[in-house]
């Protein structure tokens, strides 16, 4: 891992809605963060987590208000477009869905990894973007299953 | 100090409206209440609708307990200092959210040293009251677990 790391650097969008969602986005930092990240989410105020990496934050929205979700679509159009990262990775909902949809035109490799508040069925961002993330991943083994989403263990 | 939180997205009335009441009864208490875009406003304890994160952190380290909707966002802050959490979860049924996966979220958490929960108000009440009797939750890693990371490390590294 550490030899060769700057001629092997990815680009990294790193996506989540404010709370729960961003939490856990950095609960997992250990496996991104030595990468070239740049960070979204839906609240300025995590800023002072993630030092000095690029860090936008984005129009909250969610499915049920389609203005918000325009705005917020053509936002992270906007953020993928000028970033092109090799690997987009999301804990939800609405601007992860969208960074992975986007991500997925410009040749990213994707990463869903669906809430851990998500103990019955996955979230609905989570099962529609099943067919778009690379690595499809739920926190709760009985939601798992051979098609996907996988199961590789939880943020708790 | 007691703080309450409920979460930025959604109102939560009911919640707020019964710390609110318990706070009444016990002047000697302080509770602050983040409340969201919940419509009741709190007669008894300071309130704001929206702290910012940082803001939000260090009102869940200075307080003796913190009680909440069941968000994850807050239970996971609350595990990772070892506060203890009373958590109410919302109800599809009342509109408190759009389906009950707060429910099923408390229901995995039951039993989980230093997380309590109530299933409605009088429960809270009561649990509020008996806040002396609670314990720290169990020390938890800064990090998920190693091979949730590890998965995601090496999909990286094979990009």
């Amino acid at each position: 891992m550490a030899e060769g790391s700057t001629k092997s650097m990815k680009k990294i969008l790193a996506v989540a809605s404010a709370g729960g969602h961003w939490i856990q986005l950095r609960r997992m930092a250990p496996a991104y963060q030595d990468q070239d990240c740049v960070y979204v989410t839906t609240n300025p105020g995590y800023r002072g987590d993630v030092g000095d990496s690029p860090y936008y934050a984005v129009r909250d929205a969610s499915l049920w208000n389609k203005w918000s979700l325009l705005i917020l679509a053509i936002q992270i159009f906007f953020i993928v477009l000028r970033f092109r990262p090799d690997v987009v990775i999301s804990t939800g909902a609405a601007p992860g869905y969208f960074a992975i949809r986007f991500g997925r035109w410009f040749g990213a490799r994707t990463i869903w990894v669906d809430s851990i508040a998500n103990v019955e069925i996955l979230s609905l961002s989570g099962q529609k973007v099943g067919k778009y993330a690379d690595l499809w991943l739920t926190q709760w083994e009985h939601l798992s299953s051979q098609k996907g989403p996988h199961y590789r263990g939880s943020v708790l | 100090m007691i703080f309450l939180t409920v979460g930025t997205q959604l109102p939560f009335d009911r919640l707020v409206r019964t710390v609110d009441e318990w706070a009444g009864d016990h002047p000697g208490k302080p509770v602050f209440a983040q409340i969201g875009p919940t419509e009741y406003k709190p007669k008894n304890m300071e309130f704001m609708p929206f702290v910012d994160p940082t803001d939000c952190r260090s009102r869940i380290l200075s307080s003796s307990l913190i009680i909440s909707h069941a968000g994850m966002g807050t239970i996971l802050t609350c595990l990772r200092n070892r506060k203890p959490i009373l958590v109410m979860p919302r109800r599809a049924a009342l509109s408190e959210h759009r389906n009950d996966h707060q429910l099923a979220t408390v229901e995995k958490l039951r039993g989980k040293k230093g997380v309590h929960i109530a299933m409605e108000e009088t429960e809270l009440i009561e649990m509020i009251t008996n806040m002396e009797t609670f314990e720290a939750p169990e020390e938890v890693s800064d990090y998920a677990n190693p091979d949730l990371i590890e998965a995601i490390r090496l999909f990286i590294e094979n990009t």
